[in-house]
């Protein structure tokens, strides 16, 4: 579904990913760790298209389409989700109305009529319950005044609505307390089908207790420099980042 | 990021749509003003004597000031020249309109045009229309079934002739013709415009709307309109404005007067989308507007507008919240974009007591704009307990339009509040990008985010109004992004 190669990608000159080969098939969970700075939401950031970054070298090609050729909302419209760290408040928009409007940009593209207002908000009213999500949030500014464990909720009720082929969460996990986290978990787990994919972006383990990965990669500067099954998650929480960068340094 | 800040300055202007000319045969007057010209449009309109010496008085008041342009609104254009304006210019009609079945064709069409029908059988938007073009009025829809709860709702030519006691009665009570120059200069020349009389205790059925149109070359455009709510009366009352591209800039200096008597409530809404110049800033509409409320005892007015259009607007409407307990209200948008200049606000004055007053003012600026919010609340040494709230916003797209704000506040009492709160913003690339991110588009995206932005006037216009409203900002910064 995704295929990473060589990828290289730099900000105002800086170098962040150094050459990211990465290959995700539908039906797999992958988990990206590593230390502050190695890149992991920059990876992130590139796959979605923002135009901060560039990319320098490499290719991704999504579903057998080259996807660094693509605009952000083609990206997304194509089935390419980014549940954001820090998601944005818009003042003044309606979560509802927001959420409409992605809904049905993306169903145009698929050559889909848009949906009404009864059948729209049938669908929120049943997607609603996977995420726990009240209705009230719902009818409020798009994030505006949400504490953090609503707006990183709302990311996952937004991902619920749209369906998409493959769902980036980066560090979805950050600041959720204990309930919080496990409600964002189920969601995710219950949207998992064999034809889609997650990529879990996150520094804890504990993600991963409740969302269980199929590959686990460790990111340190730029590049995936170790992958293994979910037991390599366990090792890491055990061991800490150090001992990654010392088998990085000792293969230099 | 770069290439956003590039994007966000290309400045194409979309297709202003009602761009259109009618070509119609005109009755006009020559270019120029002087005192024939005056009697001309006064000898047009059938006036009694009293009107036209009430039109001379103001005009000789204006040739005493007529070096004084006033110059302290933050905008600049090219002195006026006053002697190359036409003051009057009537669409030639095949024959005088007895009823409207007997509108010109050509004219119907114009108004079909602008989606505005002049049809009474059209009944699903059920709102009466004083349809004016360039200097005078073609036409009043629903007069009769009106009438029949004694309102009365036509152009102001026909009231100074069957209804002059109203006329004289309340015609400068609220804007006297020494108030300011362009209110000086319309007092002398005023074409057309509506009248609107509602009777003691009556709440108007329906929505009342006058629709400006200027179509002539060279002609200025001044129009009158007069509203009067007696004792506990209800109106709601929108005005659409537009005019065709041309490449020279027109004017247009009106004068609106509300009179809410005691327990009175006026609803005064405005989509203003004169021509706004092309890309370059070459011409458009000049428009000086003098708008201004007076509250009796518990009555209210309430002004809405959404400013869009015209290369200068220079606009304040105004409440005088004269009787106790009065209420005053100002929700604006005004959006500027590519060489547009937008100096505009309200003036509360609080002289009763408990008097109480709202100002929502949200401005947005594109392109190379310049949008001035001007404000003063002022609370009289009477206006015990009186509140006033203001709130300014200002949005900016791109870096290099400018928003400005100039509130004034005196207050020369102890026991009133005045609130004011302002915040200017940039639509974030962040905003954009998580739009983007939801398979939205960057033009999509923008249009969500200015509606949120000023949802909170969007919201005070009738329905009927409102998705138009909305359309017209999108339309309005189209192209002012990526």
């Amino acid at each position: 579904m995704l295929s990473i190669q060589n990828l290289h990608a730099s900000i105002e000159d800086k170098k962040i990913l150094n050459g990211i080969d990465l290959q995700i098939n539908a039906g797999e969970v992958h988990a990206i760790m590593g230390p502050n700075g190695s890149g992991k939401s920059t990876l992130a950031s590139v796959l979605a298209g923002r135009n901060d970054y560039e990319v320098t070298y490499g290719s991704v090609e999504f579903d057998g389409v080259d996807l660094l050729e693509m605009s952000p909302e083609e990206r997304a419209r194509e089935g390419l989700f980014l549940a954001f760290q820090y998601p944005i408040e818009i003042p003044g928009v309606s979560t509802t109305n927001f959420i409409k409007t992605a809904v049905n940009e993306t169903r145009k593209h698929r050559g889909l009529e848009p949906l009404d207002a009864v059948a729209f908000l049938k669908l929120m009213k049943e997607r609603m319950k996977l995420v726990k999500i009240d209705q009230s949030l719902l009818s409020r500014s798009l994030n505006e005044g949400f504490s953090g464990g609503e707006k990183k909720r709302n990311e996952i009720f937004q991902m619920a609505m749209l369906e998409p082929k493959l769902a980036i969460l980066d560090e979805t996990d950050s600041g959720l307390d204990i309930d919080a986290l496990r409600i964002v978990a189920d969601g995710v787990n219950t949207l998992k089908r064999a034809d889609n994919a997650v990529l879990l972006i996150t520094h804890y383990q504990r993600l991963l207790d409740y969302i269980v990965p199929d590959f686990v990669h460790v990111l340190y500067n730029g590049r995936i420099v170790k992958s293994g099954g979910k037991e390599l998650a366990l090792e890491l929480e055990e061991r800490g980042y150090d001992f990654i960068k010392q088998e990085v340094a000792e293969e230099v | 990021m770069s290439e956003m800040i590039e994007t966000l300055e290309q400045t194409a202007l979309s297709d202003y749509k009602y761009g259109f000319v009618t070509d119609i045969e005109a009755d006009e007057a020559p270019l120029g003003l002087n005192e024939d010209i005056i009697r001309f449009i006064s000898q047009k309109k059938c006036e009694p004597e009293w009107m036209l010496k009430w039109r001379l008085k103001a005009f000789r008041y204006w040739l005493s000031i007529e070096d004084k342009e006033p110059t302290w609104a933050n905008i600049s254009y090219p002195k006026i020249d006053y002697q190359n304006i036409r003051y009057y210019s009537a669409p030639k009609q095949k024959i005088a309109p007895g009823s409207l079945d007997e509108i010109d064709p050509e004219l119907r069409k114009t108004f079909d045009k602008l989606g505005i029908s002049l049809n009474e059988q059209n009944r699903l938007s059920g709102i009466a229309v004083d349809a004016v073009i360039d200097s005078v009025s073609i036409g009043t829809t629903f007069k009769a079934q009106l009438a029949e709860q004694g309102i009365i709702f036509c152009s102001i030519t026909e009231a100074i002739q069957h209804h002059p006691d109203l006329v004289k009665k309340y015609m400068g009570s609220v804007v006297p013709m020494t108030d300011n120059y362009f209110a000086a200069l319309n007092s002398a020349v005023f074409t057309d415009g509506s009248f609107c009389y509602i009777p003691k205790g009556v709440r108007c059925p329906m929505e009342l709307s006058t629709y400006f149109r200027i179509n002539a070359e060279n002609t200025g455009q001044f129009e009158r309109t007069l509203l009067v709510a007696d004792e506990g009366a209800y109106v709601s009352y929108l005005e659409g404005c537009t005019a065709p591209m041309r490449d020279e800039n027109q004017l247009h200096a009106a004068v609106v007067e509300l009179v809410a008597l005691d327990s009175a409530e006026i609803k005064y809404s405005t989509v203003q989308n004169w021509y706004p110049g092309d890309k370059e800033g070459k011409g458009g509409i000049y428009n000086f507007v003098t708008k201004r409320g007076i509250c009796g005892a518990n009555a209210k007015i309430s002004w809405t507008q959404v400013e869009t259009g015209s290369a200068i607007t220079w606009k304040y409407p105004s409440v005088i919240l004269k009787g106790d307990n009065a209420v005053g209200e100002f929700y604006s948008v005004a959006v500027t974009n590519n060489f547009q200049q937008a100096d505009t606000g309200t003036k509360m004055l609080h002289v009763g007591k408990n008097t109480r007053s709202r100002i929502v003012s949200k401005g947005i600026s594109a392109g190379r704009s310049n949008n001035s919010y001007r404000g003063l609340v002022q609370v009289g040494k009477n206006a015990h307990h009186s509140r006033n709230f203001s709130q300014c916003d200002s949005l900016l797209l791109g870096d290099k339009c400018g928003a400005h704000t100039f509130p004034y506040i005196e207050t020369k009492n102890s026991t009133s509040i005045v609130e004011h709160e302002a915040t200017t913003s940039k639509i974030g690339e962040d905003q954009i990008f998580y739009c983007n991110q939801r398979g939205i588009d960057t033009e999509t995206a923008i249009a969500l985010i200015i509606n949120g932005f000023a949802k909170e006037v969007m919201n005070q216009l009738p329905m009927e109004f409102a998705v138009e409203a909305q359309k017209l900002l999108a339309i309005s910064l189209e192209g002012s992004v990526g």
